[in-house]
Order: C-alpha cells, then structure tokens, then sequence
C-alpha cells in the first residue's frame, strides 16, 4: 500500500520535473550518462521462461531491452507480451511497434495497454516488407508510417486524444523513439528526415547498424548544423559480426545493413573471425562514443546475444556505472509484486 | 509508366510551375463545379486526373496529393505507402528493398524537391493517409477548399 502511494507521488514529481515516462532510460539520458541498449530476440515459443532467459544474458549491462516486433517480417512472440512480462519482472524495455502488421486502430490499442502493463519506452518503426519475411504471401498493413505513427502517439501522450480526435482519460507516458538509417540513401536527405521525425514527436534514435564511422560523422554533423543534437538522444546501432562470411551474407541480403570492405577484409585476415568482430564492435563503440551527439549505443547481436555483457565490459564505456537490474532490488521487487 | 515517372520527377521544376499555373484556374472554376455539383462533377474529373496524372506519375488516386511535397514522386508508389521519407532498406544503388530493380520512390523524390522552387516542402511532417478519399479528386478538393476559405464554411459543405 505505501509503496503505491510512492509510486504516485514518484510520477507525478517526474511529470513535474518534464519528463514523458516515469522509465530508468529517459531519467540515464537526460543525466547525460553514456547509456546501453539492446535488442532482444523474441522466442518463437508461448512459454514466459523463455523470454527471461533470452533478457538475463543482459543483466548488469544494459538500461533497455527492446522487443522487436516481427523483425525480419518473421512471427514471433509479440513486443507487447514480451515487455509486458519483463516489466512485470523490473526490466526497463523498449516496445517496438512496426506499422506492417497493424492498422491505427490497432496500434493505438496497444500503445494504450503497452503502458498499462508498465512499458515506459515505445520506438516508432516503419518495419520491414513481408518479401523479407517467412510469410511473404501475407498483407502489408502500412497504414501509418514511421513518421504518423510518431505523430499519432505522442497525440495519445500529450494531447490526450486518439488521431480521430476522441479523448482518453489517463494518456500513455511513454518516452518516445525512433529508427535512422544514415548509412543509406539518399543521404543528403536523411539528416532532415531526422529533423522530421524530431518533429515529429521522436526523443531518442536508435540507428541502424554502423559499420561506416565516415558516413556517421558526417551525417552528426549535419545533423548538429541542423541543430538536432540538443533536441534528441542519438544511440547508434553496434554489434559483432559472426564472420566475413556472416557479413557478406547481411549487406547481399537483409535490406539497410551497410558493411565497408575494410571491415569484411580485416575479419578474413583474422585467424579467430568472431572474436576479431567482437573487437571491432568493441572498438566501433569506443570511437563513436567519442563523436558529439551520441548518447550511448544500441546493440544488436544477433544470435551473440551472450556475448554482449563481454562486449560492454571491455569497451568500459559504462565506467564504474552498473545499470539496474531486477536481480539488484530483489526485496523492492517482491515487495511491489 | 516507370520511365515516364522516372522522367517526371526529374523535371519536378516543370511541373511545379505548370501546378502553379493549373491551380488557380481549377479553383476560379469554383462556380461551375457549383453549379454542376461538386459531386457529379466528381467522377468526370476524377477520370480526368487519374488519366492525366496516372500517366505521368503512376497517380494511385489517394484523393489528397501530395507531389508538390515529394519532388513530383508519387509517395503511393512505395510498396510500403511512405509520405514522409525513405524507410531504411534504401539499397546503396539507391534501389527499393521491395522491387530491386526499380529506383526508391524517395530517392527520386529527394532529388526531384532539390529542383522544385518550394522543394523543401519534403521537410513537412505529413499525416496519416485518409482511406475515404480514396479514388476521389485532388483538384475538386483543392479548389472546394480554397473556396470555402474564400467565401467561408457555408460553402464548404456544399
């Protein structure tokens, strides 16, 4: 009972000091701290351990786990269960919606049971086209996009109303994402599609995988000539190449992934490939900490999931910082529970 | 046709100006589509658009166009409907993820607006699509607009 009342007075002394969500990864951003996310597989099974197995190997090193929502255009188990039961368990998540597979009606739905369950952070994708996915036969939705999905939820949050205008009593607080893929074209275009987006309604960005550290700077300073840096957390993408052959394999076939030459040759140059790329992500994050603008990194190691604590311990740029984890207030948890 | 779409949003400047000339008559016609009734003249019109603009722009008739604020690429014909910029699986090539062998309609877009004198009309954030509209005419509706602006509500419903 009292901790409810703390709870309370909590989010509304947050709400006063202009914050969207009463989440762990808006307050790590905003104290300028170097912030760690990471992208999270969904299982394709109907069993909750699951989930919590796949969220443990994070524990200690991240402020943010995002659910991916049909990523690939493959099914999965839903971002809004899975969020939902991490939540319920302490962990700060990232509910990733993707304007695909549903239509405004349902969107908005579950941006309004997302924070219900206790989701502080929803990014705001377009998402892939099924021709990618294993059900290519099925409808593309696409009744929003990125952008009008971006602008539809923060109506939600701070205009109180559905896009049709109808009010809600107690509006979502949820902090606002979005995706950015400077290593695409048409690349004079993309700074002032950040711009939009930031218009839009996005807080943060989480970027697509950064291989080309040229291509990132100069699109960071762009962006800063724009004057974007002060109104959104930028977090580019990282993470570990299995091989040279894994890396050849991602910029032939899944659609965005931008991979330089130098970076294929130096993993066939090296004698033990995986761990070479792990060295690379290592360093790639070291170096774009360095770069003005940038508020930490998203980390996306597909099927290398385990080896991301490692990955952030030796890139040391959490400092003596150690994020939250449900397993450091294991008595604060049952209490709530 | 591709290649005609192709070619039009390369001459995006073109056909600004000629939208720039073309609007203001549809919408001095305010009284005749009065007269003959915004809804009958509808379907005449809507045949005359979507011939017109179907040809040169493979026009997919979503009833609120928005070239002027695409570099004269049509937005609808990107396989995943986007009105406010390229998704993120743009190939190198500055081909579409969904179609490889054909340009993104964004990059076309993009260089189109960099030729357009209002071109930065791209950087407005533009909302969700109204699926009523659809089949129906961008130019009744422009000039239904612009003339209930001019004259008031009254007209608008009319």
């Amino acid at each position: 009972m009292n901790m409810n009342v703390g709870a309370e007075t909590f989010e509304r002394a947050s709400e006063a000091q202009g914050y969207s969500s009463a989440g762990r990864l808006e307050r790590v951003l905003r104290s300028g701290q170097f912030a760690v996310t990471a992208e999270l597989a969904p299982p394709d099974a109907a069993n909750p351990e699951e989930v919590y197995a796949r969220a443990r190997v994070f524990d200690g090193y991240v402020d943010g786990l995002n659910a991916t929502d049909g990523s690939g255009a493959n099914c999965h188990m839903s971002s809004v269960a899975m969020c939902a039961l991490l939540s319920r368990e302490g962990y700060e998540t990232v509910m990733q919606i993707s304007c695909r597979d549903r239509n405004r009606i349902a969107i908005q739905g579950d941006v309004l049971g997302g924070a219900a369950l206790g989701i502080h952070n929803i990014l705001c994708l377009t998402g892939d086209g099924v021709q990618v996915g294993d059900h290519p036969e099925a409808k593309p939705v696409f009744d929003l996009d990125s952008m009008s999905l971006l602008e539809t939820v923060a109506r939600l949050r701070d205009k109180h109303a559905f896009a049709s205008g109808r009010k809600l009593s107690d509006p979502p607080r949820v902090f606002l994402g979005a995706a950015e893929n400077p290593f695409v074209p048409p690349f004079d275009f993309r700074p002032h599609r950040l711009a939009k987006k930031i218009a839009a309604g996005a807080q943060f960005i989480q970027t697509q995988y950064c291989f080309d550290l040229p291509r990132f700077r100069t699109f960071m300073a762009r962006s800063r000539d724009l004057g974007l840096l002060d109104k959104c957390f930028i977090l580019p993408g990282v993470g570990p190449l299995a091989s040279a052959r894994t890396a050849e394999w991602m910029r032939k076939n899944v659609p965005g992934i931008h991979i330089p030459d130098a970076i294929i040759k130096r993993l066939e140059g090296a004698k033990d490939q995986k761990a070479e790329g792990r060295n690379i992500c290592i360093e790639l994050i070291q170096q774009l900490k360095e770069i003005e603008g940038v508020s930490g990194v998203h980390v996306m190691a597909h099927r290398q999931e385990s080896s991301v604590a490692d990955i952030i311990e030796r890139s040391g740029v959490l400092g003596d910082r150690e994020p939250w984890t449900p397993s450091r207030e294991p008595a604060l948890e049952r209490e709530y529970a | 046709m591709y290649s005609v779409r192709l070619w039009a949003a390369r001459h995006a400047r073109w056909f600004e100006l000629t939208y720039r000339a073309f609007e203001p008559v549809i919408v001095k016609l305010h009284p005749l589509w009065k007269a003959v009734g915004y809804q009958r003249a509808e379907r005449p019109m809507g045949k005359l658009e979507k011939l017109s603009k179907g040809l040169l722009f493979d026009c997919q008739m979503c009833g609120q166009c928005i070239l002027s604020s695409t570099g004269m690429s049509c937005s609808m014909n990107c396989p995943k409907t986007m009105r406010n910029g390229p998704c993120g699986g743009v190939m190198q090539n500055g081909n579409c993820e969904v179609y490889p062998e054909k340009r993104c309609v964004w990059v076309e877009a993009w260089e189109g607006s960099r030729k357009m004198k209002e071109g930065d009309a791209i950087q407005v954030v533009q909302l969700p699509v109204d699926h009523r509209l659809e089949g129906s005419s961008s130019w009744l509706r422009v000039a239904r607009e612009a003339s209930a602006r001019k004259y008031g509500d009254k007209e608008a419903s009319r």
